[in-house]
């Protein structure tokens, strides 16, 4: 029996997105799926009912019908107490969610029995969930759109041109964070012709940045100690200190800003203040993306488009929207290759598979119990990002299997040792006891000190601790040529003692020698 | 001349540089000063025993002679070998460190010094110490020279299994006990000799039984597992010669190599036991009769160096996964000129390297760091098996059975288990090979017959050659 997927109309104000698009419908009933769209949920993103209903979607007047008749619905904004209420009983709501933020509506929606998928907590280092990943498919629309935007209060030409009529000089657009909304921005501004400068507190985009036509401004102070592999860390206060100076910089010499810079869960973080918007030329444009988190600009009035001392700052929280039917359609192919993940079987239903990483991230609700926050997905940890980390684990456990061996297993083990021990103390006498100790002791020193080798090092690891061995050659040199004293009314094999030293120490001389210096040789060859 | 006590200093001093040393082997920005520390080390411990109380001046030009020859032999040797050798040269250095431990029990044995004014229970304790240090130098000889002949090529590569080889080893086991008994009690030291030798000569047949037991697939962990033998070997010496120095050192190198051999046996799926027991894929009984038996189902289609340079060429995303048919042909440096064309060409190329890939550990990260590729495009197998179904070509260079989707799909492969690098998940696998024999486990490879792999025959460097003309055409 096909489940019936039902897309209702964003009742949100000002959203004017749909959760599907006439292509994807196409797409869903071919899954085995039957489509319900409500009567005008396309009208505002220029998809006509007509349009759907040609895609072989079911057109259903009114939202309670709609709500009513869907076992699954798709959405895009979280739905509102009274959709909640006209939700189906143990149904499934596909859409965003945001659970820290709406604890109430997580229990609304609990209460129902539901299964909740919330697209914004899918794991997005899951290389395979980058497909279904909607937060980065919106943020690019809305770097775009950003851009537009800006363009739009801009009184000039983005591109430098020399024309009859006089010599244009092109925009300097100044991009402050790169990730997805911001790299979309600079792709857009360098593809309109400005001259485009970016910056990041994470040093390793700068690649990123190149690539998309964008210059990475860096900000002039070496953070000490740096644990490279650009983990994300708290910034010093000298480092943001020269952070703010650098802005200072770019706000006098640029004419538009584009600011994206967000913290998860936390306010955003003012870098344009109220003095470097004076400083900008009068006509120069800032368009603030972190408006609805309380804007990286001082002066931002979130919503709104205001001028202030000559600039106009933009601070649209709706930049998708202006952007429907783009941000739709890829919305919508979001939701479909979530589909296709949750019916594998091609037959119309779904198996919400608490196994599989990325659904069992999204799950937020499973039949009516709260299973959000999901636990961190099984990731191959990166070894240069995990070694960055100050707070890496200790110096336990080789890659990722670290579980502790069972109470049994360890029980035997102990058992085992204390009998050796019992039997050595019961037996052995007092000197070589002394031996013995360091002789354990040491074993778990190198037991501590090789655990955690890098797998690259394998090989020089093995030459230098067969270099090192070659100390047993300290073994023959004493007995080479010992104190007199020592030997006195010996018989003492001399001659045979002797030749058989120094054999020993040639062989091990060749270790030893051999050993450093290949090592020296091989590791002299690993860069970066 | 030192005192007692600063020889003693000395010795600290050396046990601090050499744990320091092992410390900063882990990572690859501190291992340089690494090898520095272990030098300065062993340049203090030598000195200091050379110029300490145990040694007088007589023997000085003994000593500078040995050193000089076996010097100048290490550093010719070290400077000659050639990076795809690296294992063997290891593996014969290893039976240096054995065979040296050997000779100083034998001559500690015929020392009457040694011994001198030890209690009877002292003394037991002694010549036991010297009995177990000769067995432990004594297989690690036999069995690293058995290591380098497999590495070499000049012993074959299939584990030799003698009928009834565990009750072979457990009846020298009892030999080697009986002997000790009697070599304990022995009168005379020419008495003991007797029960001495007939030990060594037991040891060294075990040491290389133990050895050709061992399948070509498991040579990284056989030669980490000398690697720990030879510390063993360093610190039984120790013990006999009441020298803390060597204790420390021999168990420092000893566990470092022990936990090695563990990370490679994990790496490949196998319990530790059953490989020092011996065979590949034995713990099941038989060998699989499947080896080379029946085909897997498809057909295996051939590809030449041009198609190649065109498959590379219209990729996005290239993972490239080096076996020992890389560094068997030499081909690290041409692999390296084919990165470097289709980087520059915004081409993401990475390595995937399987943790037994190559007849050591760690094998191919040196082979392309000897080629400079930079170590920040070279990624474990962990970090990238994620990926391959978003790649574009995986091309396999002289690997087998670190592709072989038989290890996940056959629960009766002899590799089954066995973690390997999904390429067949890319969109093109393109495997070069000389010919479709098998790999050293002597399994067949469905990959070969997949629907999207493509094959290209001939020499490895040969044929990237080819590749890179086509490329850069």
């Amino acid at each position: 029996m096909p489940l019936l997927i039902g897309v209702p109309r964003e009742i949100a104000a000002g959203e004017k997105r749909v959760a599907t698009v006439p292509e994807v419908v196409e797409k869903l009933i071919k899954l085995g799926f039957k489509v319900a769209v409500e009567s005008g949920a396309g009208d505002a993103a220029n998809f006509s009912d007509d349009t759907y209903r040609a895609a072989g979607a079911e057109i259903i007047e009114g939202a309670a019908k709609l709500w009513a008749a869907s076992d699954i619905v798709f959405k895009v904004r979280e739905p509102a107490a009274e959709e909640v209420g006209l939700m189906r009983e143990g149904g499934t709501l596909v859409s965003f969610v945001w659970p820290a933020q709406n604890p109430e509506l997580m229990q609304q929606l609990a209460a129902k029995k539901a299964t909740v998928l919330a697209i914004d907590c899918l794991p997005r280092m899951l290389s395979r969930a980058q497909k279904m990943d909607a937060l980065t498919s919106q943020a690019g629309v809305a770097g775009y759109r950003a851009v537009i935007e800006a363009a739009n209060a801009f009184g000039r030409f983005f591109n430098g041109q020399i024309t009859a009529a006089g010599k244009v000089p092109p925009a300097k657009v100044f991009i402050a964070g790169a990730g997805v909304a911001g790299l979309a921005a600079i792709g857009t501004a360098a593809g309109l012709g400005a001259l485009v400068r970016a910056n990041d507190t994470r040093a390793e985009v700068a690649d990123q940045v190149k690539s998309l036509g964008g210059e990475f401004v860096k900000v002039e102070f070496e953070e000490e100690g740096g644990g490279g592999g650009g983990y994300a860390k708290v910034m010093s206060e000298g480092f943001q200190q020269a952070q703010r100076e650098m802005y200072a910089k770019q706000a006098k010499e640029a004419d538009i800003i584009i600011t994206t810079a967000l913290i998860p869960g936390k306010p955003a973080p003012k870098l344009i203040t109220a003095e470097m918007v004076q400083s900008m030329k009068p006509g120069s444009v800032i368009v603030d993306m972190a408006a609805e988190r309380g804007g990286n600009c001082e002066l931002t009035e979130p919503g709104q488009a205001v001028v202030k001392h000559g600039v106009t700052i933009v601070g649209y929280t709706d930049l998708n929207s202006r952007l429907a039917k783009q941000s739709s359609t890829l919305y919508g192919t979001n939701l479909f290759r979530l589909t296709e993940e949750l019916c594998k079987t091609k037959d119309g239903n779904i198996n919400v598979n608490m196994e599989d990483d990325a659904i069992r991230g999204l799950t937020v609700i499973k039949d009516g119990t709260v299973t959000w926050p999901a636990p961190a997905p099984k990731l191959p940890p990166a070894p240069a990002k995990a070694a960055a980390k100050p707070a890496a684990a200790p110096a336990h456990g080789h890659g990722g299997g670290g579980a502790p061996a069972s109470a049994g297993k360890t029980a035997a083990i102990f058992g085992v040792a204390a009998l050796m021990f019992l039997f050595v103390g019961a037996y052995a006498p007092a000197a070589f006891l002394g031996h013995f100790t360091v002789f354990v002791l040491a074993c778990f020193v190198g037991y501590m000190v090789v655990w955690n080798v890098t797998p690259a090092l394998h090989t020089p690891l093995m030459s230098v601790t067969n270099a090192i061995s070659s100390i047993i050659a300290i073994g023959a040199l004493v007995q080479i040529a010992p104190p007199l004293n020592l030997l006195e009314g010996m018989d003492r094999p001399d001659g045979w003692i002797r030749w058989l030293a120094v054999f020993g120490i040639a062989l091990t001389s060749v270790n030893m020698f051999g050993g450093f210096a290949v090592t020296r040789r091989m590791l002299s060859m690993f860069r970066k | 001349m030192l005192s007692p006590s600063l020889a003693t200093v000395s010795y600290i001093g050396a046990t601090i540089l050499f744990i320091l040393s092992l410390g900063g082997l882990s990572h690859p920005e501190s291992s340089r000063r690494g090898n520095l520390y272990g030098m300065i080390g062993m340049t203090i411990a030598v000195l200091a025993t050379v110029f300490g109380p145990r040694v007088t001046m007589a023997g000085l030009p003994w000593i500078i002679a040995a050193m000089l020859v076996g010097g100048s032999v290490g550093l010719y040797a070290a400077k000659k070998v050639q990076m795809t050798q690296m294992p063997e040269l290891v593996a014969l250095m290893h039976s240096l460190v054995g065979l040296a431990a050997a000779l100083v029990g034998f001559a500690n044995y015929i020392d009457p010094a040694a011994a001198h004014g030890l209690s009877s229970a002292e003394k037991s304790i002694h010549e036991m110490e010297i009995y177990i240090g000769i067995l432990i130098g004594a297989v690690t000889f036999s069995g690293s020279i058995i290591a380098f002949g497999k590495l070499s090529g000049k012993i074959g590569g299939k584990p030799l299994l003698l009928p009834g080889r565990h009750w072979l080893n457990l009846l020298g086991l009892l030999v080697v006990i009986v002997f000790g008994w009697q070599f304990l009690h022995a009168e005379s030291v020419s008495a003991g000799m007797i029960g001495l030798t007939v030990m060594t000569v037991i040891a060294l047949l075990f040491g290389i039984h133990m050895v050709m037991a061992i399948g070509g697939a498991d040579m990284p962990v056989v030669v980490s597992m000398l690697n720990s033998y030879s510390g063993w070997a360093a610190s039984a010496t120790g013990f006999m010669l009441n020298n803390d120095l060597l204790i420390v050192t021999g168990a420092l190198v000893g566990s470092s190599g022990a936990i090695l051999s563990y990370i490679m046996c994990r790496a490949m799926n196998r319990q530790f036991l059953s490989v020092i027991a011996g065979g590949f894929g034995t713990s099941g009984g038989t060998p699989a009769p499947a080896a080379g038996g029946e085909q897997p189902p498809g057909e295996v289609v051939a590809v030449s160096a041009a198609e190649t340079a065109e498959l590379l060429r219209e990729a996005k995303n290239v993972i490239i996964v080096p076996g020992y048919g890389m560094a068997v042909a030499q081909a690290q440096h041409t692999v390296y000129e084919i990165t470097q064309l289709l980087r520059e060409k915004g081409v993401n190329v990475r390595f995937g390297i399987h943790p037994v890939a190559g007849r050591m550990p760690g094998h191919m990260n040196v082979l392309l760091a000897e080629a400079r590729v930079p170590y920040d495009i070279v990624m474990e197998m962990d970090e990238l098996n994620e990926d391959f179904p978003d790649t574009d070509v995986a091309m396999v260079i002289g690997a087998n059975d670190i592709v072989n989707p038989a290890a996940q799909d056959d629960p009766n492969s002899p590799i089954a288990g066995m973690p390997v690098l999904e390429v067949w998940k890319a969109k093109t696998s393109i495997v070069m090979k000389r010919s479709m024999a098998s790999g050293y486990a002597g399994v067949d490879n469905p990959l070969f017959y997949k629907e999207n792999n493509r094959m290209l025959f001939g020499d490895a460097k040969k044929m990237l050659d080819e590749v890179f003309v086509a490329l850069k055409a």
